[in-house]
Formats: C-alpha cells, sequence, structure tokens
C-alpha cells in the first residue's frame, strides 16, 4: 500500500486516531490512519461526510490534535510545521474580509508574517497573475464572483512561501462549469508552483481528474479504505476524463466508497 | 429623504395629539378664572385661553417653540446678558446650559467608550475577566442612577473634584455599559474559520485582534455608541438634578419645576432631546462614512 519515496514524505502519518468527546458518546473521526504524502504530489481525500477527511487535514495543519498515533509535516511535529508556516490553508468558502480589497486580502498574512512593503506589493501582483485575477486588486470580494473570490482565496494561501497547500473542499459551493474551470487552474498552478497538494472532496470526477494519489475514506469510525496511485500523466486535458484509464480509476474509486458504506 | 414623509407624517400626528391635550388639560384652570371674573366662556375663548396661558399644566406646542427660540437666538443676540452684548454666553440662555450639559455628556462618553471598549477586550481575552466582570457590568445598571448619582457626587466632593469631573462620571457610570455589552458581541463576530484562518498564519493575539476582531466589530461599535451617548446625556442631567446645581439642562428642568415653569421645563427637555439627536446623528454619519471606506456599507 505504501509507495516508496526516494526522498523522506513531506507528510508522514502512522496508526493516526481523533476521538472526539461529544454529549452521544466518543466519535471515533480518525482511526488508525497511516499515510505517506511525497513532495510534489497532489494528493486527494474523497469519501462521504464524516469519514474524516477534513479532520485528517485539519491535523496536518495543527487545527485538530490527534488522541494517539504519529505524523509529521515536513519532518517536523504539526505544532512546529504551523509556526514554520510550512502551509497554505484554503478553506471551504473563500471568507475573504469583507473590509480589505483583494489586494489586501493577499497582504493578511504577509502582514503578519513581517514581509515588507515592498515585498508584500510585488507578491501580490505575482499571485493575482498566478491565479488570473490580474486587474482586480482594488476590488473588494463582494464585487467578485464567487469563482473568482476562491481564487482570491487561494491567492491568499500561494502568496508566502509554504510548500503545502491544504485545501478543503475549495469548489464545493460553486458551480460545475467554474469548478472544470477552476480544476484546470489548479492543475496549472500546480505544474507552475510544484508544491504539495493535500485536497479534500466529495467529486469522484473531480478526484481523480486532479490526483496524482487518491485516498478514499470512510466513516463510523474513519478510516482510509483505499489509496490508489493515479497512471495519468502529470498533463491532464479536461477530456482526459473520457478515457478508459480515468473511467478505470474512478470506478474503483466508487468501488472504494461502496465497500466502506456495507461496512455500516 | 424616502424617510422624510413617515417621519413628517408621525410628527404631525403627534403635534395634533399634543394640540388635543391641552385644551382639557388646561381648561379648569381657564374655567376658574372665568368664574371668578362673572364670565361665560365660549369655546372658542376657552380654547385660546388654554393655548396661551403664563403657567399652564401642559403648555402648547408654539409655547414651547417659542420659549426655545427666546432662550436660545433671542437671548443671545439681543440679551443684555447675552453672547452679543458680553462676548460670553448669557447664563439665562439653553446654550449655555445645553453646552454645560453636553461638556460633561462628551467627557463621559469618552471615559465611558474608551472604558468600555478595555472591558470588552479584557472580556474576550481573559477567562476570568469574562466570569467576573459581566455579571458586575450589569449589576452597576440595575441600581437607579438617581440613587447612586449624590453618593457618587458628595463622595467626589470630599476628595476636593468638583464641577465637571463628577457628572462626566455619571455619565461614564451609565455609558460604559452599552459599548461593553456591544463590542463583546462585536469582538466575537468572527466565526471558526475566520479564526482557523489567523491560526494556520500562526498569528498572535495582538494580530488577530488588530487585524480580524476590530475591524469585524465596527457595526457593532457604532451601534452601541449611539446607545452610548444617549445614556450620557441622560447621566449628565441627572447629576444636575439632585446637587443643586445652578447651570446645565438639568438645573433648568429643576429650577422650572420649583417655579411652576411648566414652559421653561418642556423647552429644557426638548433642548436635551434635540441635543441626544443631533449626537446620535453624528454617530451615523461617522459610521456611514467608516463602513463606506472599510467596504462594509450596507
Amino acid at each position: 500500500m505504501m509507495k516508496d519515496s526516494s526522498a523522506a514524505p513531506v507528510i508522514s502519518a502512522r496508526d493516526l486516531s481523533l476521538t472526539f468527546q461529544t454529549g452521544d458518546g466518543p466519535v471515533h473521526a480518525l482511526k488508525d490512519v497511516t499515510l505517506d504524502i511525497a513532495k510534489g504530489e497532489f494528493v486527494s481525500f474523497i469519501g462521504p461526510s464524516g469519514c474524516g477527511k477534513t479532520t485528517f487535514l485539519r491535523v496536518i495543519a495543527d487545527l485538530e490534535h490527534p488522541t494517539s498515533g504519529s505524523i509529521t509535516v515536513n519532518g517536523m511535529s504539526p505544532d512546529a510545521a504551523r509556526r514554520a508556516r510550512a502551509y497554505g490553508y484554503v478553506f471551504q468558502a473563500a471568507d475573504l474580509y469583507p473590509w480589505r480589497t483583494i489586494a489586501g486580502n493577499i497582504k493578511l498574512p504577509l502582514e503578519i508574517m513581517g514581509y515588507s512593503a515592498t515585498e508584500q506589493n510585488s507578491r501580490v501582483e505575482k499571485v493575482l497573475e498566478l491565479v488570473e485575477l490580474s486587474g482586480f486588486a482594488r476590488k473588494f470580494p463582494w464585487q467578485l464572483s464567487g469563482g473568482m473570490q476562491q481564487r482570491a482565496s487561494i491567492a491568499r494561501a500561494l502568496a508566502f512561501d509554504a510548500d503545502i497547500l491544504l485545501m478543503d473542499e475549495p469548489f464545493g459551493a460553486l458551480d460545475e462549469i467554474v469548478r472544470d474551470r477552476l480544476n484546470e487552474q489548479l492543475l496549472e498552478l500546480w505544474a507552475r508552483t510544484e508544491k504539495t497538494i493535500g485536497f479534500v472532496t466529495h467529486s469522484i470526477p473531480e478526484a481523480v481528474y486532479l490526483s496524482t494519489k487518491i485516498v478514499v475514506m470512510s466513516p463510523r469510525p474513519g478510516r482510509i479504505t483505499d489509496i490508489i496511485d493515479s497512471p495519468l500523466p502529470r498533463i491532464r486535458p479536461l477530456d482526459i476524463r473520457d478515457s478508459p484509464e480515468f473511467i478505470a480509476i474512478a470506478h474503483r474509486v466508487r468501488d472504494g466508497l461502496r465497500a466502506g458504506h456495507l461496512d455500516d | 429623504m424616502r424617510n422624510l414623509v413617515p417621519v413628517l407624517a408621525v410628527s404631525a400626528a403627534l403635534i395634533a395629539i399634543w394640540y388635543a391635550a391641552v385644551i382639557p388639560m388646561n381648561q379648569q384652570w381657564a374655567q376658574d378664572q372665568a368664574r371668578r371674573a362673572g364670565q361665560d366662556l365660549s369655546f372658542i375663548a376657552l380654547v385660546t385661553d388654554t393655548m396661551s396661558q403664563q403657567r399652564p399644566r401642559l403648555p402648547a406646542p408654539h409655547q414651547v417653540a417659542a420659549e426655545l427660540w427666546n432662550s436660545t437666538v433671542v437671548e443671545e443676540l439681543t440679551g443684555r446678558r447675552g453672547i452679543v452684548n458680553t462676548g460670553s454666553l448669557s447664563n439665562r440662555s439653553l446654550v449655555y446650559h445645553g453646552w454645560v450639559t453636553l461638556s460633561a455628556t462628551l467627557l463621559g462618553f469618552a471615559i465611558g467608550s474608551v472604558l468600555g471598549i478595555s472591558l470588552a477586550i479584557g472580556i474576550v481575552h481573559n477567562r476570568a475577566m469574562d466570569a467576573s466582570i459581566m455579571p458586575w457590568a450589569i449589576a452597576s445598571q440595575t441600581i437607579p442612577i438617581l440613587a447612586i448619582a449624590p453618593m457618587i457626587i458628595v463622595v467626589l466632593n470630599a476628595v476636593g473634584i468638583t464641577g465637571l469631573v463628577p457628572k462626566a462620571i455619571i455619565s461614564t457610570y451609565l455609558s460604559f455599559f452599552p459599548v461593553v455589552v456591544g463590542m463583546v458581541k462585536g469582538l466575537r463576530a468572527p466565526d471558526h474559520m475566520q479564526l482557523d484562518l489567523m491560526k494556520t498564519y500562526y498569528a498572535s493575539g495582538p494580530q488577530v485582534l488588530l487585524k480580524l476582531r476590530l475591524p469585524s466589530s465596527m457595526p457593532y461599535l457604532f451601534t452601541s455608541l449611539k446607545v452610548a451617548i444617549a445614556a450620557a446625556l441622560v447621566g449628565a442631567i441627572v447629576a444636575e438634578l439632585p446637587t443643586g446645581a445652578v447651570a446645565g439642562l438639568g438645573a433648568r428642568l429643576l429650577s422650572g419645576s420649583y417655579y411652576g415653569q411648566t414652559v421653561q421645563i418642556w423647552s429644557a427637555l426638548f433642548a436635551a432631546a434635540i441635543l441626544a439627536a443631533s449626537m446620535v446623528a453624528l454617530i451615523s454619519i461617522l459610521q456611514r462614512v467608516t463602513l463606506k471606506r472599510m467596504g462594509m456599507a450596507a
């Protein structure tokens, strides 16, 4: 199941479990999750609600703390990695600050991390170009469409030098046409920046189209049921989704999801 | 301007009700006078009389308006002690008394706002303050201000603090509370996602406060400032009542009631209302400008 990688993995989880104590008793959000993510990989986490895919991403980001097991990010604890600003996080909603312009929103992490004003401006320009939003720097978020807002929030996560990008269903609220376009852009962006991306989704085509590795998860307890290393090439036109290889992987993902449900 | 028509309609209705009430309220005195003079009072004569008594139970709107005009513009421009003749405000004018009250109000409001915002920041950041301050703040507002105002003034007098400051402190006492309540809510307005985002940047507490909590709280701040400034004015007026103050709108109210000068009381009341309305309007303008500049105009 585990692929040998020449370099040390960027993210490495061993027997990771996380149990939430709730009023209705313990909820096993993650159980014995073991996973390695190598540098430059695009890893999707897919599964029904409650399978722990978002929780796993939040554990990597040090927003949740595992109850047992171990995890390293860039060879450090998640806490140390967060202090080192090792990752950019893109949430489900774009969540731009309404009182800041697009440029102002992208500057937010840069201000917090203490970049100089000139450095801030050049970085804003660079990432806006990267997400194809040049010319929108001075607009306020409400003046942009939902898809553009989400691109701005990706730009915000790219603005500082984190080589890991964690994305929690970033396109979940967008319609299919916008989503296709953003998926294409995201692949281009990944190729240009060579970042390691962790991507949570519950769309099978999205997961198969984007990923070099697909992690299929199932709920109660949240666990990994299948890890698929995609044979698709790194350069992927949209119509690759009609190829037999693509359909075969999608089939395997669907089987994995179904198997998870049969356990109920 | 769209709001003007309903506002004017309501005002007109209130004035009509007021005029209608003037006749029954004042007719007793008019009829007594007529009986004593052995005259029969026609309805027209009755109405005219109730509208123009020297010391009516309920003065008519135009009497109050005339008194307001005379004790401000006319007094200052032509009065013996007015600003035109003496270079300083007349102590018989509502401008002078209004200013005395306003200065205490503004000082109290300023202290109250700063205190309220500081307490709110403390409450949001410190669990012990969260648990301890709020109940006391609420309890402080359940004590009738009329009961505590003389105490504060007597105590401060004893330690040599007189004049503006004791009144301002009573204004503070009333005005910090809405600011605390509004700002605690405002500073807690950011949702989990926004706070998580700051956490992923490893932002410090002061950075979260400055870049997220304070900007998020702006709409709440202005709303509570409007309540606070009106409360501050009430505080300043109440502070003038029990202390035998010789200047201020409160003093005018008190001397009016001593001498049965209902017209004077009503005009002082209206002066206070106009003052409060102008201050609230000023904050509204400030709010609109600020939120517009922040791109949050709604």
